[in-house]
């Protein structure tokens, strides 16, 4: 079950970081949060971050051209 | 005395930061409205409907949620810190566009983060004087988003100090240091409200200057103020970070009034006046206490973000000379009458020539 949903099409490093770790912060632990991202060098930055943040990364899935979706769960 | 602060969205309603009201065992609904009779008719309209406290508003009396304990009917003994909060509508951070890229790495470390950043933003920090360390402490301060900064000196900017008084320009000789200081935040970081007091420290005064801060600096340059800042400090119950400087040594250390020992543990007294010069006989090279202003920065934003271990008990030495740093740990005088509670007043004597307090 997803609890949380950003959309950071448009973004780029570091914000592609920045607003997941903003959107992480808010939640619970054991809730998962999918991010939505275009841009690919975020694709392997924002789960390797999440990881040393101590976040489990769920799934990294490519959905579509030039789409990605990251699952994180806190 | 009840302290009453408030932050966010809530604080700009009230026009104040913090109020104090000075009334003992009552209910907290009386506060409340005493609260609105110091503020106006409009406040009361935006923290309460005829339903009662909206729900947005998250008030906690030191430091317990209100809802969790008796609500209204609560019985306040007098000495009570209330916070009237905003809850964040959806869980979210309340940060611009521009607050997120300016703040982007505060909120990667995981030690600030948004949380920590929202803290800096609600917080505020009392600076005195506007010299060698406080400008460090200011620039820093003021660029990390402390969200209110006061600011207390009596001088002007001469030609001579802005060979260290890095907060300060040359368009500035002649302006009042509270001001020019002022100036120079509001261009690093328009998120910083500045209040400037254009005064000395004294003992008529420091209480009320020092009271109701989240945390004090003292940058001063002469023993009568620090054992001031000291007192006054321990009085009101602000934690504050110390600072001494002389050619290439200084110390820096800070101190909680709940907690560890004061100043006066560390320097009963200071020592006689002809076997320390004053800063400006001494002379000193700038990036000096700029290493030691940056620390006392650090200091206030670690306290307001509740993260690492600060330099409680500990007095860190810096030898700029021979750069080298040492560690002295120093604990309760059991004499010390500012911890045992013996120092109730500020007295002007106590401030003149040996500062020390007599009973």
């Amino acid at each position: 079950m997803i609890n949380k949903k950003v959309d950071l099409t448009g973004e780029v490093c570091p914000y592609t970081f920045v607003k997941s770790k903003l959107a992480i912060e808010k939640m619970k632990k054991g809730e998962v949060l999918e991010i939505v991202l275009d841009y690919k060098e975020a694709v392997e930055n924002v789960p390797e971050s999440m990881e040393n943040h101590g976040h489990k990364v769920e799934e990294v899935e490519k959905t579509g051209n030039n789409k990605w979706k990251v699952i994180i769960k806190k | 005395m009840i302290t009453v602060k408030f932050f966010g969205s809530i604080r700009n309603w009230a026009e104040e930061k913090a109020i104090k009201i000075d009334k003992k065992n009552l209910k907290f609904r009386k506060l409340l409205n005493l609260v609105y009779d110091k503020v106006d008719d409009e406040f009361r309209e935006k923290i309460e409907d005829d339903k009662g406290i909206k729900d947005f508003v998250i008030i906690s009396v030191d430091g317990k949620n209100l809802e969790s304990i008796n609500n209204l009917e609560t019985e306040l003994e007098g000495d009570e810190e209330i916070r009237f909060a905003p809850s964040v509508a959806g869980g979210e951070f309340s940060f611009s566009e521009r607050q997120i890229k300016r703040y982007s790495r505060h909120i990667v470390l995981s030690e600030l983060g948004g949380e920590g950043q929202e803290k800096l933003l609600n917080s505020s920090v009392l600076v005195v004087g506007a010299g060698a360390l406080a400008s460090p402490v200011l620039l820093y301060l003021a660029a990390a988003g402390v969200g209110e900064i006061g600011i207390v000196d009596n001088d002007e900017v001469e030609l001579s100090n802005l060979q260290r008084q890095i907060i300060h320009s040359t368009e500035d000789v002649g302006a009042n240091k509270t001001e020019s200081a002022k100036e120079t935040i509001e261009a690093i970081n328009q998120d910083v409200e500045v209040k400037t007091f254009r005064k000395r420290l004294e003992p008529q005064n420091a209480r009320e200057l020092i009271e109701g801060w989240d945390f004090v600096i003292d940058g001063s340059d002469n023993f009568p103020t620090k054992f001031l800042v000291n007192d006054a400090s321990h009085l009101v119950g602000v934690p504050f970070s110390h600072a001494g400087i002389l050619r290439f040594s200084g110390l820096t250390t800070t101190f909680l009034p709940d907690e560890g020992p004061c100043y006066r543990c560390l320097t009963p007294q200071p020592p006689s006046k002809d076997s320390v010069p004053s800063c400006q006989e001494a002379g000193v090279v700038g990036a000096f206490p700029g290493v030691i202003g940056s620390i006392q920065a650090l200091e206030a934003i670690k306290h307001i973000i509740g993260s690492g271990d600060l330099l409680v008990g500990r007095a860190l030495q810096f030898d700029a000379l021979h750069m080298s740093f040492d560690e002295m740990k120093f604990s309760r005088n059991p004499d010390c009458p500012v911890c045992e509670g013996k120092l109730q007043e500020l007295e002007e004597i106590d401030y003149k020539g040996s500062c020390r307090v007599k009973f």
